[in-house]
């Protein structure tokens, strides 16, 4: 089994509601401010790309299912601030200590905003295996589809897409994965495992995933 | 004696366990109170969550996309290059940063129509197209897209020639996509500028045409 957030394909959702063109990009304040405190956080370089989506799908099904995009955001900063040691339960409970943190002087400063949301942080490496595959190649993806280093349900391939047949069509950059250790999800270079995507066709159900 | 049940399920707070349930529960006050946290620790500046603000209010979105699909239009050579390499073509174009570090450009064609969706989160080409509309980050369009493309592009009042094969590029956190839409007739001869303007949001997601040349 995957995560909840694992819900491609699933049935029983109503109807897309598209917005305006022109509509607000932040609907609410509060929706702004989610997103910036956690990018700003973010900065302070406690944790990767996979530790914060690792922390957004291990919600609880039933909270991912009742929050709205923001308040997923920041349950999941809340619980990473206190996982990798940055606050305690008793700093979210309003008893923080008073003065700066010893990571203060890391704090995204407003003048570095431009520079470090500029700069990204890319996921591709250097080295590491050619890839196995050319555009042509009849693939089938894993099944089932969860990640086999990463306990707990984690999965980069949909289960919508798991045991797929399909053909190669494209190798991209050699993307690094995550690799669980007792204390952090680290970026390393990987078995490199290119596309593998069931080639799209009329009328069906195409897409496209790198399986890992 | 039985239990009573009564009650048990009403207003119980499933988060508990969870560090976040030491918040208030309502999101506004939630949020309210983590950046106060923060910011009386000196670990978050005010002044830079209003500049991470009025970036993607005012400085980074769909625009910069409608640039890249407008040259695109205008200049073979650089669509060539933009569906070889669009990474390094729209980095080329100051188009480069957070959540948009390696990007994938699929152009639509007589036949062929591509539409985008992230089925696991939400992820999107945020240099090329600011911040995902709400729609894009909801279970319906997440869950349905893979599934039913066409009655999402119904949804949004989009019916396709029939016999046109749609195609979905399910995001992963490190590859975005953009749609690459053809380019209306009767625009023979307009400069970019003016293409661009005919170029929507949704037109680079899939779920939208460009605007047809008044």
């Amino acid at each position: 089994m995957t995560r909840v957030h694992d819900m491609g394909g699933r049935f029983g959702d109503g109807p897309v509601i598209p917005d305006a063109q022109d509509a607000p990009v932040f609907h609410e304040e509060w929706h702004a401010r989610a997103l910036a405190v956690t990018l700003a956080a973010g900065a302070l370089g406690q944790w990767n790309l996979d530790i914060s989506r690792h922390a957004r799908e291990r919600l609880a099904p039933t909270d991912y299912a009742r929050f709205s995009y923001y308040e997923k955001w920041i349950a999941a900063l809340a619980d990473l601030l206190v996982d990798r040691g940055v606050l305690t339960r008793e700093d979210l409970s309003g008893v923080a200590p008073e003065g700066p943190h010893p990571l203060a002087a890391r704090a995204l400063r407003a003048e570095a905003v431009p520079g470090v949301l500029a700069l990204g942080g890319p996921t591709e490496r250097d080295g590491g295996p050619a890839p196995r595959f050319v555009p042509g190649d009849a693939v089938r993806t894993l099944r089932p589809a969860a990640n086999r280093r990463v306990a707990g349900g984690h999965t980069r391939l949909p289960a919508y897409a798991a045991g797929a047949r399909g053909a190669f069509c494209r190798a991209t950059a050699r993307m690094s994965s995550p690799t669980p250790t007792p204390t952090i999800w680290e970026r390393r270079p990987s078995r490199f495992t290119p596309w593998s995507s069931p080639r799209p066709s009329s009328g069906r159900m195409p897409r496209t995933r790198a399986t890992r | 004696m039985p239990h009573d049940h009564h009650d048990h399920d009403h207003d119980h707070h499933h988060d508990d366990g969870h560090a976040h349930a030491h918040l208030p529960p309502d999101p506004a006050l939630r949020v309210k109170a983590l950046e106060s946290i923060l910011t009386a620790r000196g670990l978050v500046d005010p002044a830079a969550l209003d500049a991470i603000i009025d970036t993607y209010e005012n400085r980074i979105g769909p625009q910069n996309g409608a640039k890249v699909v407008a040259r695109a239009w205008a200049d073979p050579g650089f669509r060539t290059a933009l569906l070889e390499d669009a990474t390094a073509v729209v980095a080329g174009m100051g188009f480069y940063g957070r959540q948009g570090e390696h990007v994938t450009v699929v152009a639509n064609s007589a036949g062929t129509h591509n539409m985008v969706v992230c089925t696991l989160c939400s992820c999107y080409p945020w240099p090329l197209l600011g911040i995902p509309p709400a729609w894009y980050k909801s279970d319906a369009y997440r869950a349905r897209a893979v599934r039913e493309p066409r009655r999402v592009l119904a949804e949004f009042g989009v019916t396709l020639p029939e016999g046109t094969a749609v195609r979905v590029w399910d995001s992963t956190a490190e590859m975005r996509y953009l749609v690459l839409p053809e380019r209306p007739a009767g625009t023979e001869g307009w400069d970019e500028d003016r293409l661009a303007a005919l170029v929507t949001r949704d037109s680079m997601i899939g779920t939208g045409l460009p605007t047809a040349p008044a």
